[in-house]
């Protein structure tokens, strides 16, 4: 009994809020996706699936679809690799360990929107005066205008720079904590079976030893591909909108259902479920690939 | 429910603070005004709420729920009045109705209902340095292609000839594009761009782009004067509100310009938009709510002139006030006066829904930044137009 109470205790300030500012909404905004709802959260007019037919078949949501599932495919294998690399890296080194450790940890506590302004307007500005021009400056190159020109799409290198920052510490972090937990046994035993240290005893044990983190990894990266707003929203979003290129889902649909001049909450939440459901199915499809 | 309906439910009257928002205006000294303003109205107590940050999607939110103001300021959009969100305005006009301009009471205006009383008018033009034109022996544009021609004979020793947003002008330059060939973004309810000069149209800010002569990716954007100021360009599209900042720094070495027309069907123009006083249909208090915007917005036309001309700078909306304002009679302001009397385009009607926007925007970007044949693009935006249309007024 006393158990009880205190669990409820503990459990349910957090259980309340998760309901009240979580499912209840995520609920909701599953039944506005069936009801013609401009400008109000309580629609009457049920039009069931036309809102998902009329996304299914909108060009600029399924071109963003399109856009970041490139994205994704770029963005997961890259960070992946690098974040394993550097991990290797600080788990070697012997002097200094907690200091690399926490230089490259030290950018995922700064803001999304911060970054972003600092490489908008003080690394990859367009005027002569910006870092990345200046440096080109000493090789003699003109300035290029780096958040605005779409060919060749300079944008990518600024968004994709900004993300690496950003995120590389905290999967370096998860990958060294898989590092920690391999038995220091099983390396020895391999060194006497005669394995070379280097590349032979990351492919037969280190890989392998650290598959639940890859997989942990994998799918928080997806997530976060998918779920890109922040520094796209930040980088290329101007006061007239956002550019038709590089744009993640989450800013079509934020605009959708909240753009200036028209909330439209039924396609917004169509979109929204579309996504979640997308996310969802590669989700699993890459946890049956990676486990099998 | 029928008692929710009715004004009088008992909370007029009773003392209890009209409740009215606005958004932060950057000029130091506003928000003491109109909280001053608010503190004399002598009939109701007004609780004047300030707003930092994203004002228009907080104040579409507060729309939604009871607990939005009971007065605001916005723009308007059809999607407001479809929904009943807001109240129509046209009786607390009374004969002042004629002083306001026509072009202005237009983007408060939605099914021939006037549903926000304007309260400043803020507009965009072209600045240019007269002593780098001189420099460089050019004339004022008067069409587009002398604009294109004056942006590359004026872009020369680090200096570039014209700065229209970092999105490289597909932004602020599309409706004026439309209208310097005599077309626009809707028009009586119908496609305004579904005219193969539309192409020809928006295929000239593509020239722009490609001629070298734009200055992208500034650290200021268009709407701050930085660029034009720091002499990185020698013409800048930007608003207005920038002149006293261009005076400090420039002096009088700057003139102002319409957007110039493209073909003789066509003509100058400049965008204008207004903030206007609405009354929110949620609202327990509408009739108050209603007494106090004529109050403030119509009779009490000093405040209205202290608001435009004491801090920022803005045109008065009421042409009798705009006439007499000494601080418009000279110079750039007075250029701008003029403009808008004579070249005046609404930058955002209240039938140009965000649908709608985003389907041009983003074929005019693809225009412009990539060079897509815009004959097509456009074709496909005014598609989208149509539907939207449609589904407005069937």
């Amino acid at each position: 009994m006393r158990n009880g109470r205190a669990f409820w205790l503990f459990v349910g300030p957090f259980a309340i809020g998760l309901l009240v500012f979580v499912y209840v909404p995520i609920a909701w905004s599953l039944l506005l996706s069936f009801f013609d709802a401009r400008n109000t959260v309580t629609p009457t007019s049920f039009v069931g699936l036309r809102n998902y037919a009329d996304m299914l078949t909108d060009k600029p949501f399924l071109s963003s679809l399109g856009t970041f599932s490139v994205f994704a495919a770029f963005i997961v294998p890259l960070t992946f690799v690098l974040a394993l690399a550097l991990a290797l890296l600080v788990n070697q080194i012997s002097f200094m360990q907690a200091f690399f450790r926490s230089v490259f940890f030290l950018p995922t506590a700064c803001s999304y929107v911060v970054a972003s302004l600092v490489w908008k307007l003080s690394i990859f500005n367009g005027v002569r005066f910006g870092l990345a021009n200046t440096v080109l400056g000493w090789f003699g190159a003109e300035p290029i205008a780096w958040t605005v020109s779409t060919s060749p799409p300079w944008y990518w290198l600024v968004l994709v720079t900004l993300r690496l920052w950003l995120q590389l510490g905290f999967y370096m972090i998860l990958f060294i904590a898989g590092l920690q937990r391999i038995p220091q046994h099983l390396y020895e035993a391999a060194w006497i079976d005669g394995a070379s240290r280097g590349w032979q005893t990351l492919r037969h044990i280190t890989l392998p030893q650290l598959r639940t983190t890859s997989v942990a990894v994998v799918l928080l990266l997806l997530v976060a591909a998918y779920q890109a707003f922040d520094e796209f929203y930040n980088v290329l979003g101007t006061d007239r909108g956002y550019p038709p290129f590089a744009r993640p889902p989450l800013i079509y649909l934020y605009y959708t259902a909240l753009g200036s001049g028209g909330q439209d909450f039924g396609h917004g939440s169509a979109g929204a479920v579309i996504l979640t459901l997308l996310i969802a199915g590669v989700t699993l499809l890459q946890g049956r690939v990676i486990t099998r | 429910m029928l008692a929710a309906c009715g004004s009088n439910t008992g909370r007029g009257g009773n003392g209890q603070a009209l409740r009215q928002w606005y958004h932060a205006y950057g000029e130091p000294g506003v928000q003491q005004a109109v909280e001053k303003y608010a503190k004399s109205y002598p009939k109701t107590p007004i609780d004047v709420q300030w707003n930092p940050g994203d004002y228009d999607s907080k104040l579409a939110t507060s729309l939604l729920s009871d607990g939005g103001p009971d007065v605001f300021e916005s723009t308007l959009q059809i999607s407001t009045v479809r929904s009943g969100q807001v109240v129509p305005l046209d009786g607390v006009f009374g004969d002042a109705k004629n002083d306001f301009s026509e072009s202005i009471l237009a983007t408060h205006t939605v099914d021939g209902k006037i549903y926000g009383v304007p309260q400043a008018v803020d507009m965009q033009m072209l600045f240019y340095r007269k002593s780098m034109f001189a420099q460089a022996g050019v004339q004022p544009p008067s069409t587009v292609d002398e604009l294109i021609d004056a942006a590359r004979r004026l872009t020369r020793d680090g200096v570039k000839g014209l700065f229209a947003g970092n999105d490289g002008g597909g932004g602020v330059l599309a409706g004026p594009a439309l209208w310097s060939a005599g077309l626009d973004y809707v028009r009586d309810h119908q496609v305004g761009f579904d005219d193969p000069v539309a192409a020809q149209a928006i295929g000239k800010l593509r020239e722009l782009y490609t001629s070298g002569s734009l200055l992208l990716g500034a650290v200021k954007d268009w709407a701050e004067p930085d660029a034009f100021t720091q002499g990185l360009v020698a013409m800048q599209w930007t608003g207005l509100w920038t002149v006293p900042a261009v005076q400090k720094a420039l002096g009088d070495d700057f003139g102002v310009l319409p957007f110039p027309k493209l073909t003789s069907s066509g003509r100058p123009s400049v965008p204008v938009g207004a903030f206007g006083a609405m009354v929110n249909a949620k609202s327990k208090r509408i009739d108050e709510a209603k007494e106090f915007v004529r109050w403030l917005w119509i009779e009490r036309t000093d405040y209205q002139e202290d608001f435009n001309l004491a801090y920022g700078f803005h045109i008065p909306p009421r042409e009798s006030i705009a006439e007499k304002a000494s601080k418009l009679t000279s110079g750039a302001a007075a250029e701008a006066v003029k403009f808008v009397r004579d070249n005046a385009k609404a930058s955002n009607p209240p039938d140009w829904t965000a649908v709608m926007r985003t389907a041009f925007n983003d074929a005019v970007s693809r225009v412009v930044r990539d060079g897509a044949p815009a004959d097509i693009e456009l074709r496909g935006a005014a598609g989208k137009v149509r539907d939207e249309l449609k589904r407005l007024y069937g």
